[in-house]
């Protein structure tokens, strides 16, 4: 299987889940001036773990600048460069298409049938696609539904994940015990 | 033990050892001041302006080596903050701000007083915390003294509100490490990085050390000066670096960089190996990256990862600490010599005190250089000095060598104007035993000048050396070689700095010929306060050597030989 583009690095951080972690990395990629292609962040199966993936274009940015300054947040609990290894990546998008005619309807279903894609909603006038897939063939299918008439699309950014035994997991147990009432003030560490 | 928040802060701060903080009161931080009153063990100095508790902090920390507290109120009290904690991020500081904050139901709101103070300092800190539960005051307290002083210290601040540090609790210490997961400092090298950063050495003809302020703060100068004695390696220090080996050791051959000798400059432009150690290639130093030392090997040791291969990419980098990796290197390391290249390096400095101003007849006219030369003379050479910003703390770096480290202080990466006298009060307070003197600016020493009554009022002696030459004298030296001489807003209209000192009961002389800066330093040592000399000196002087900003670091302006033209 092929490899995201050769100039693409992604590099994925496990983060502490706290509110301002998100703020602390942005914050940090503004200062350093790093360009940043996507940037997603979500829950992982350990609740006070947070997965973040970062993909930077290296022309513009080294991925290992950006490890290494991660590295220094405190929040941040381990950093590290998944595409120097294979690795999945996927991307998910919603795109909802021109379909107010036959020809319309016609070509989005063609289209779709060689995609990983499926139609997720349609009617008399839009239709929404769903792709999830490696991000050049997001692109690729977005650059043929395009003289159809996209009229709204959304997109997850990518996530990613090294092939085989390569785990980026951490054991980690908050230092605090978490104070569990609904009404506690959780702003720490911001 | 039942413990407000309020007391709890005092409580850890006390089982970190604090002895003293920096502050000004207002109304969200009043619970903790009134603590203070239960722990009379922990001395706070009332500054003038937040910004001069930060400072103070911070020369503290650069002094002593622990870690400086400085608290201040909500809003604009944070906000004065900011200045001495960008400082004290720039040239990694250890230091402690403890902020108040609006009770925790008023955040967001807009209250009287209320800032953002942790977004606004959370590019500039090294870690920051808004305590959100008085529960996890003492754990974020204990985790900000322990971030700020290791790895790569820095600053830490905790935003704490006012309801927080009314709330009582049963109050129990956490004992034990602190547990940071994220947190891990590099500490040691590989056996492979040190065998390769011994092949580098040992192969080396024209080897320069470049030594920065990491070898102070980890405290590598014994190492350090073993590694260039043993193998013959010529040392260049940064101006942070000032002091981490005794200036006076044959083998230190100056300070490197914009204002930096001469021979320091060629000298790393023509090496074959750089060795930088607790050093991070600031633009000041480096010059022009494109023709930065280009025929050399490149070790760099630095205690921050990040700062390996930022801006010159070197063959061996060593992310740890910069006297436990010396440790490493040094039982391998073979006895060397290297004649050739260290007479090469004496001809540039022969050449180089050809030029040097002092050897000139100047006439009646006082320089900064021969003031600060002889105040190098007549302290021994053995004062803490602290500086200000601008021409006479290059001049500081160039004419006063140093002999032990954090004898030199002075805000390099951030350059802060207003840093000298009230660094020089922590350090003083640091260091009671110590003849401090802050070496200041007619400019720069304004910005923080309210100070002079805190150091009255807290009876700390500093003696104050300003080189007045009524104007902005580095701004000024760029305009008349930059901007065709157009003296824009660099002329200061300046006070009667004497009787400006008798107005807060300072000791005062005034100093405008080179015979009187003897008597100078013996009038600051013959009084137990605080003292001020005002040095009258040439209004328009340059310091020379200079690398103009972004040229190459052998192309300086060098100042003529006698009877020479200016090329």
């Amino acid at each position: 299987m092929s490899q995201p583009e050769k100039h693409k690095q992604t590099v994925v951080a496990l983060v502490e889940n706290k509110p301002g972690v998100l703020n602390r990395v942005a914050s940090l990629f503004r200062r350093r001036n790093f360009n940043v292609d996507s940037l997603t962040v979500g829950r992982t199966h350990k609740p006070h773990i947070s997965r973040m993936t970062i993909v930077v274009d290296a022309q513009r940015t080294d991925g290992r600048r950006i490890a290494a300054n991660l590295f220094k947040l405190v929040n941040v609990i381990d950093v590290k460069l998944v595409s120097e290894e294979p690795y999945v990546s996927r991307d998910l998008a919603l795109i909802k298409v021109r379909t107010d005619d036959v020809d319309s309807r016609n070509a989005v279903t063609t289209i779709c049938d060689r995609y990983p894609a499926r139609i997720v909603d349609i009617g008399t006038k839009v239709a929404i696609i769903e792709i999830t897939a490696q991000e050049d063939i997001v692109e690729s299918l977005i650059h043929e539904l395009e003289p159809i008439g996209i009229v709204e699309m959304v997109r997850t950014g990518v996530v990613a994940m090294g092939r085989g035994v390569r785990i980026v997991d951490a054991d980690y147990e908050p230092p605090i015990l978490a104070h569990t009432e609904a009404d506690a003030y959780q702003v720490y560490g911001v | 033990m039942m413990l407000t928040g309020a007391e709890i802060v005092m409580e850890c701060l006390l089982r970190e050892g604090v002895e003293i903080m920096f502050g000004y009161p207002g109304g969200a931080i009043l619970p903790t001041y009134d603590a203070m009153t239960k722990y009379p063990q922990i001395r706070h100095v009332l500054v003038r302006h937040e910004q001069g508790a930060a400072h103070m902090a911070d020369g503290y920390a650069r002094a002593t080596g622990k870690v400086g507290v400085a608290i201040a109120t909500s809003g604009p009290g944070a906000t004065n903050l900011v200045t001495g904690i960008g400082t004290a991020m720039m040239d990694s500081s250890p230091i402690v701000c403890i902020t108040g904050q609006v009770p925790r139901g008023a955040i967001g709101s807009d209250a009287f007083q209320e800032i953002d103070i942790t977004g606004i300092t959370l590019p500039i800190t090294k870690h920051n915390y808004l305590v959100g539960d008085v529960r996890e005051l003492a754990y974020v307290i204990k985790e900000a003294f322990y971030i700020a002083r290791t790895g790569r210290p820095g600053p830490v601040l905790i935003d704490i509100p006012k309801d927080v540090q009314n709330e009582k609790i049963e109050f129990e210490y956490p004992e034990g490490p602190v547990r940071l997961p994220g947190y891990r400092p590099p500490s040691m090298a590989s056996e492979e990085q040190i065998q390769a950063a011994l092949d580098l050495i040992h192969q080396a003809k024209r080897p320069i050390i470049l030594a920065g302020h990491g070898i102070v703060m980890a405290g590598a100068s014994q190492e350090l000066r073993e590694l260039a004695e043993r193998a013959q390696i010529p040392v260049a220090l940064t101006l942070l670096g000032k002091g981490a080996m005794s200036e006076q050791h044959p083998l230190v051959v100056g300070m490197m960089g914009m204002h930096g000798a001469a021979a320091c400059n060629y000298a790393i432009q023509e090496a074959d190996l750089l060795i930088a150690l607790g050093m991070r290639f600031d633009d000041r130093v480096t010059g022009n990256l494109k023709t930065y030392s280009p025929n050399s090997r490149k070790i760099h040791v630095d205690i921050d990862p990040s700062e390996i291969n930022k801006n010159v990419k070197v063959d061996v980098g060593i992310a740890g600490d910069v006297r436990t990796v010396l440790a490493q290197i040094l039982p391998g390391l073979q006895s060397m010599t290297h004649p050739e290249w260290i007479g090469r390096i004496r001809d540039w400095q022969e050449d180089g005190n050809e030029r040097d101003i002092l050897n000139y007849d100047t006439g009646d006219r006082l320089l900064g250089a021969q003031v600060i030369n002889d105040l190098w003379h007549y302290t021994g050479g053995d004062a803490i000095t602290v500086t200000d910003v601008g021409q006479h703390q290059m001049l500081e770096a160039q004419y006063y060598p140093h002999q032990r480290p954090a004898t030199m202080l002075t805000s390099g990466g951030l350059g802060t104007m207003g840093f000298g006298l009230p660094a020089a009060i922590g350090a003083k307070l640091g260091r009671p035993d110590e003849e401090v003197w802050a070496i200041v600016g007619d400019g720069g020493f304004q910005m923080t000048m309210a100070e002079l009554a805190t150091a009255m009022q807290e009876k700390v002696k500093v003696n104050i050396a300003i080189l007045n030459n009524a104007y902005l004298g580095m701004v000024r030296q760029w305009q008349e070689f930059f901007y065709e001489e157009r003296y824009q807003a660099t002329p200061m209209f300046n006070p009667d700095f004497v009787k400006l000192a008798e107005a807060f009961g300072i000791p005062a002389m005034r100093v405008t010929h080179r015979s009187q800066v003897e008597e100078s330093v013996r009038f600051a040592r013959s009084h137990e306060t605080t003292v001020l000399i005002e040095d009258a000196i040439e209004k328009e002087d340059i310091v020379y050597p200079m690398v103009p900003a972004g040229a190459d670091l052998h192309n300086m302006i060098r100042r003529p030989k006698p009877g020479e033209k200016q090329g």
